[in-house]
């Protein structure tokens, strides 16, 4: 088929004059399914006959030697139809999404971290597998691991070199301002925590080729992976995806090594072969957001401007490189968070440590870097006993002050209106009083409040990752098929991009077949990530769409006898003048005409540039905003914590879908609520994760999200290109979040002296709180307390 | 004694399934979807935390009716599911229209990834049948829904959706299978297996004390809350597995004057009257005790006999003065619960002895009680510390306390020198109250884990001490709590 010639459309206006579905609340497209059990995920999809179950036996120790792996009684055990190890992978044995090749499909000859995959069991049954993998005779000589971000940098253990975005002289900047301060802010990891655990399942077919059903936010990297493991061409393998029970991240690269194994168990067998890991191997098995150790200095002057400041960010990366270059990069992009910042050296060291390798959860790096500038801020405003948010506002971005250190104008800044507007909209300054005189009357009991913003720069910073490829069909009693390389994870992707296709013929959203997302149909796509997911795909299925709707006017116009200018697609018609006929004719009577009903459309986001070597460019096309004010009360004998009111003012844009960003608002901020209060992941002195279960490991839960809980969506319009003038939502709000983590700060610093440090640590889990308490106080006021 | 059955029966959609193979350890989980392919059920976790994985099993209400209770399939035993209706996400809409839970779940756009829906919808569904269909609010939909975890949404949407579906329930065609429950297998006991590998729900006391004397490896089980990771995480190979949770009268609770009587199958559930009207504190460790699925299964007898350091309800019960009743053959013998404990994973029962009952004296007019949980997370978590006191007054005097502490020892353990320590002291006397509560350190040297530091383990405790003798000299608790104030509870229990 030869490639259409090329299109533009207005990514703010739309051909057919309406928009009838976009911009509207239009329910996910599986909400109906999702409520009544019959929505498919991998472990639901009818196995075909003869299919097998695949575990996977884990390192028992964190670093060392294998110098035995004795399979001979995993082998025996019933059920169990063969085992493979290392030496049984046909082609590559590496995994890493950037061809690092330090991340083993299994373990050769050394193991890396507690629960590295060493072998897998294939059996007729999931128990059977399971129950064999706890026989084998597993002997590691151990070396002593290193386990921790300082340990890892006394080590100069890395895996990837250090990367620093500079402006300015900090140091000097630092010496010479009116007043100094410095400290130390350890960043705790979050487990992604998606309900559906990891799973594959792989099907062997005719000449080697290999159909695997995964769940992964980057089927595209599963297709390779596999590919690579079996030494073929990627043209051999396919890989299929229809939704995922969430992903966050951690489908992104790490998705692959499952895939990969099931495939392995297929290509030994010739049976299908599935794999679903079990929640603590998940968790013990696949890597986590990056939890660092930061080292900040700051000086400022007497009314709270931030002079110069210098981060140092310690990323705990885990064995190998995975995605930690481009997460820990975000990172010192966002340690600007939405301020001006002249001297500033945001420094970033990727530590290579012997535990599981960390991933990209959603924010990916962002968050970190967003959460020490916020809490460097909180102490210069408690130094200064100042309101952090009047501090705040001070060091915004703005006119003359609107180029980040890494060279990029802040052409859309909004932060100062979306600040003021969760000022006024939660009645800050009025509840500050109020919170102050609690805090008078009450003894064991305090109050904080703080409203933090968030910049998030939208857009991969590695370039070639901002395109996009989508598959139109549209079949000859006009239903329509549509496809592209996003996928569905939860995030309502899928209905936001059938709203796009549906507006563009004109047709309600139920004429648009949504289908599963497949290397077969769209190749060589993203991650679904970044956040990018819909500005990305969404304009890459309209201008798919908007092919097919190009020859259709020119028909139309053929036989409605008029010109094609004056045609329009609406209301399920195709309409000229005062002649109408409805949009399934149309199509039928094009085929009969022999016109092509099919199309691909393709879409790289425009002005886009960024070098690496200078840490200079645009690497992102826009940013988004947002705002929120947290208030909080902790109990000061227990650091027990609860977060009595939240309110928002969010940026999406103007909304493709209100009713789907808003959901994804909260969610998010309630996912960072989680990473910064009561999600903690606790390893013991061999690298062991002790917290690898729902058991241990505590997510938010209803009664955790504020009885008052308050998200508007800031009223405007992209000023960039992005579809229908939205804004990415994905991952922005999950900062919003730091608010808590700032507001328990208020309150721990209402009990402090000036000149006392806050030593606050996320998360902010009762114990740490109390810890701080503690800390602030001191003997003499813990005397006077009792 | 009927004559022994073979198999178990439940009623899956109006039909009595009949089931007579399966391992002691098949989870009912498993068997939809392995075997029933009601794949509509998901697991998240396999431990009973996620609530994923929620069904409704509904058993006679006694009053006609049917009472619908949550439970997590993934840790429930086929075998326990004997005689009960099955519920499950696909059976709920009818003749293609959604359930009332379910149509309100799409109009609030409550799901997204969809993977955690299917269970919150079953808890909604136990919701909706609540026995008392009075008006809820948002805390009684956040009690709901407190044993399942959604990662996407916020859980905003989920409530609104659950205020809307089950505000005021209306019928939706459930509850009528009332007459086909009553009767399946009453008073029969079932043996499923052979004598090395078994299921067996033995129908009387009796039949239980000589199964378990013929059997003393077998594990007992009640709610399976905790045996059942056994089987799904450790992987241990159980292959008797005797069932109290038939045992006709092991399951009553009795409310006399001066006590409360508790057999050793009654759930937290069928317990919850009588030991939420203790105390305000009593009922709000209850309410934070695991979530409605495992309080719909999980038992008091099962919380003592496990004989776990971080059970909620040993300390309040050792606090109280409780006594405990074992049963080994024809042969029963009395105990003080906290005798019961000997060491980190021992306790004095013996093979084939069993718990029959526990004994909880209500506290005097004179007495102050007071219990804390203290954990990560407010709902579903388990207690880094558990506090549990209780004071004797003689006007503002402490005349004697007991206090029983969870998570600060291999065993739940009494604080004996600080209860010594606090005989004697007026409640206004801070400086000597102070000087006792420091005799914590004598009377505790707890462990570091992954719940909290031995450090925070001690402060704290002394800080729920000094929390609690405040409030009883009188300080309001919206004073003293971030959680679980006594005043809501009064007035809500007035």
């Amino acid at each position: 088929m030869s490639q259409a010639p090329e299109l533009i459309v207005d990514p703010h206006v739309n051909a057919t004059g309406e928009l009838r579905s976009v911009h509207k609340p239009v329910p996910h497209d599986s909400a109906e399914r999702h409520v009544a059990g019959t929505a498919l995920y991998v472990d639901d999809v009818f196995e075909p006959a003869g299919c097998l179950h695949v575990a996977v036996g884990g390192s028992p120790s964190a670093a060392g030697r294998i110098a035995r792996l004795d399979l001979e009684r995993v082998r025996a055990a019933p059920g169990v139809v063969a085992v493979a190890t290392a030496a049984d992978i046909p082609g590559h044995n590496d995994i890493s999404p950037i061809g690092a090749g330090d991340d083993p499909i299994l373990a050769g000859d050394e193991v890396v971290f507690h629960g590295q995959p060493l072998f897998i069991v294939i059996a007729r049954d999931r128990l059977s597998a399971r129950r064999a993998v706890g026989l084998a005779a597993i002997e590691i000589e151990e070396t002593a691991p290193l386990l921790t971000a300082e340990a890892a940098a006394d080590a100069n253990a890395m895996v990837s070199p250090d990367f620093d975005i500079v402006r300015g002289d900090a140091a000097a900047g630092i010496a010479a301002a009116p007043r100094r301060l410095s400290g130390k802010l350890m960043i705790g990891g979050q487990e992604h925590f998606y309900l559906e655990g990891q799973a594959a399942l792989a099907v062997p077919e005719e000449g080697g080729d290999m159909y695997v059903l995964t769940s992964t936010q980057h089927p595209s990297e599963v297709q390779k992976a596999v590919a690579e493991m079996l030494r073929q061409p990627l043209s051999t393998v396919t890989a299929e995806v229809r939704r995922m029970g969430g992903g966050f991240g951690g489908k992104e690269s790490q998705a692959g090594q499952w895939a990969v194994l099931a495939a392995l168990g297929a290509r030994i067998t010739g049976k299908p072969c599935k794999l679903r890991l079990d929640r603590d191997d998940d968790m013990i098995m696949t890597g986590k957001r990056h939890d660092f150790a930061t080292f900040w200095k700051v000086g400022f002057d007497d009314e709270g401007t931030l002079l110069a400041l210098e981060l140092d960010f310690l990323a705990r990366c885990g064995h190998s490189a995975d995605l930690s270059v481009g997460v820990v990069d975000r990172t010192v992009f966002h340690a600007d968070n939405a301020y001006y910042l002249k001297d500033i050296a945001a420094r970033s060291r990727r530590l290579r440590t012997n535990t599981v390798s960390n991933t990209a959860f959603r924010g990916f790096g962002g968050p970190q870097g967003i959460l020490a500038i916020e809490h460097v801020i909180d102490q210069v405003a408690h130094a200064l006993g100042q309101d952090p948010f009047d501090v705040r506002m001070r060091n915004l971005y703005g006119p003359g002050r609107d180029v980040t250190p890494y060279g990029m104008e802040v052409f859309d800044n909004i932060a100062p209106e979306v600040m003021a507007s969760v000022a006024e909209r939660s009645g800050y300054r009025a509840r500050r009083q109020e919170i102050a005189r609690f805090n008078n009357e009450n003894a064991f009991l305090k109050k904080g409040i703080a409203i933090t913003p968030v910049k998030f720069g939208i857009s991969f910073t590695t370039t070639h990752l901002n395109q996009a490829g989508a598959l139109v069909h549209v079949y000859s009693d006009g239903s329509i098929h549509l496809n592209h390389g996003g996928t569905e994870m939860g995030q309502g992707l899928y209905v936001k991009v059938a709203q796009v296709v549906a507006d563009e013929f004109g047709v309600d959203v139920a004429y648009v077949k949504i289908t599963a997302t497949t290397t077969a149909k769209v190749p060589n796509t993203s991650p679904t990530a970044a956040s990018s997911g819909t500005d990305l795909n969404a304009m890459a299925a309209r201008l798919a769409a908007a092919q097919i709707r190009t020859r259709l006017t020119a028909f139309a116009a053929e036989i409605l006898e008029g010109p094609p200018e004056d045609v329009r697609f609406r209301d399920n018609h195709v309409i000229l003048g005062n002649r109408s006929m409805p949009f399934a004719e149309l199509v039928n009577k094009a085929y009969y005409a022999r016109i092509s009903l099919s199309s691909t459309g393709f879409y790289k986001t425009p002005k886009i540039h960024w070098d690496r070597e200078t840490a200079r460019g645009r690497p992102f096309f826009y940013f988004a905003y947002g705002a929120a004010c947290s208030e909080v009360t902790i109990d000061t004998l227990t650091g027990e914590l609860r977060v009595d009111r939240v309110d928002i003012v969010h940026d999406v844009g103007k909304s493709l879908n209100p009713a789907i960003d808003i959901g994804q608002i909260e969610g998010g901020f309630v996912q960072g609520m989680g990473w910064l209060t009561t999600e903690e992941l606790v390893w013991d002195e061999r690298g062991r994760l002790r917290t690898h279960a729902p058991s241990t490991y505590k997510i938010p839960t209803s009664s955790d999200v504020p009885a008052e809980f308050h998200v508007h969506l800031f009223d405007c319009e992209n000023r960039e290109g992005a579809i229908y003038g939205s804004k990415a939502v994905g991952e922005p709000p999950l900062m919003l979040a730091i608010s808590v983590h700032s507001a328990i700060f208020d309150a721990i610093a209402g009990m402090a002296r000036p000149e006392a440090p806050i030593p606050l640590r996320a998360p902010a889990t009762p114990e740490a709180i109390l810890n701080a308490i503690d800390a602030v106080r001191g003997d003499a006021v813990q005397e006077a307390y009792r | 004694m009927k004559a022994e059955r073979d198999s178990i029966t439940i009623i899956r959609r109006g039909e009595a399934v009949e089931i007579d193979r399966f391992a002691p350890t098949e989870t009912l989980l498993d068997y939809l979807r392995l075997r029933e392919r009601s794949i509509g059920t998901k697991e998240g976790c396999a431990e009973g935390d996620c609530g994923a994985c929620t069904v409704a099993i509904g058993r006679p209400d006694g009053e006609g009716g049917v009472a619908y209770r949550p439970v997590n399939a993934c840790i429930h035993l086929l075998g326990m599911a004997d005689g009960a209706e099955v519920v499950t996400v696909e059976d709920l809409a009818r003749g293609g229209t959604l359930h009332p839970v379910q149509r309100a779940f799409v109009d609030h756009h409550a799901s997204q990834c969809g993977f955690c829906t299917p269970g919150f919808v079953m808890a909604l569904f136990a919701l909706h049948h609540r026995p008392d269909p009075g008006p809820i609010d948002r805390n009684d939909v956040n009690d709901a829904i407190a044993g399942n975890l959604c990662r996407c949404t916020g859980y905003k949407p989920i409530v609104a959706a659950a205020l809307d579906a089950c505000a005021e329930p209306q019928p939706d065609g459930f509850g009528e299978s009332a007459t086909t429950l009553t009767g399946i297998g009453e008073g029969q006991p079932v043996f499923v297996g052979n004598e090395r590998s078994f299921f067996a729900a033995p129908a009387a006391i009796d039949e239980l004390a000589a199964l378990c004397m013929l059997h003393p490896g077998a594990t007992i089980v009640a709610g399976a809350t905790d045996v059942g990771l056994w089987i799904t995480k450790q992987m241990r190979p159980i292959e008797q597995v005797i069932h109290v949770g038939r045992v006709r009268g092991l399951a009553d609770v009795e409310d006399r004057s001066d006590s409360i009587e508790i057999g050793a199958a009654a759930t937290y559930q069928d317990a919850w009257g009588a030991l939420s009207a203790i105390d305000p504190d009593f009922a709000e460790v209850l309410r934070r005790l695991g979530s409605p699925q495992v309080r719909a299964v999980g038992t008091v007898g099962g919380n003592i006999a496990n004989g776990s350091p971080i059970g909620d309800m040993p300390p309040l019960l050792i606090a109280l003065g409780s006594g405990i009743t074992l049963r080994r053959g024809a042969e029963t013998r009395t105990m003080p619960l906290e005798d019961f404990y000997i060491d980190y994973g021992r306790q004095d029962r013996l093979p084939g002895e069993f718990l029959v009952s526990v004994r909880v004296p209500k506290p005097a007019g004179t007495a102050a009680f007071r219990a804390y949980k203290i954990s990560k997370r407010f709902d579903q978590d388990i207690s880094a510390v558990l506090a549990a006191i209780a004071i004797d007054l003689e006007g503002r005097r402490i005349a004697s306390a007991r206090i029983a502490f969870g998570g600060m020892a291999g065993i739940p353990k009494r604080a004996r020198r600080v209860e010594s320590a606090l005989a004697g002291i007026l409640l206004d006397d801070s400086s000597r109250s102070s000087a006792a509560l420091d005799l914590l350190g004598d009377d505790f040297s707890p462990l570091s884990d992954h719940r909290a530091s031995a450090g925070y383990r001690l402060r704290v405790a002394r800080g729920l001490l000094m929390k609690a003798l405040t409030e009883i000299a009188g300080t309001p608790s919206a004073h003293t709590r971030v959680v679980g104030l006594r005043e809501v509870a009064d007035v809500a229990g007035a």
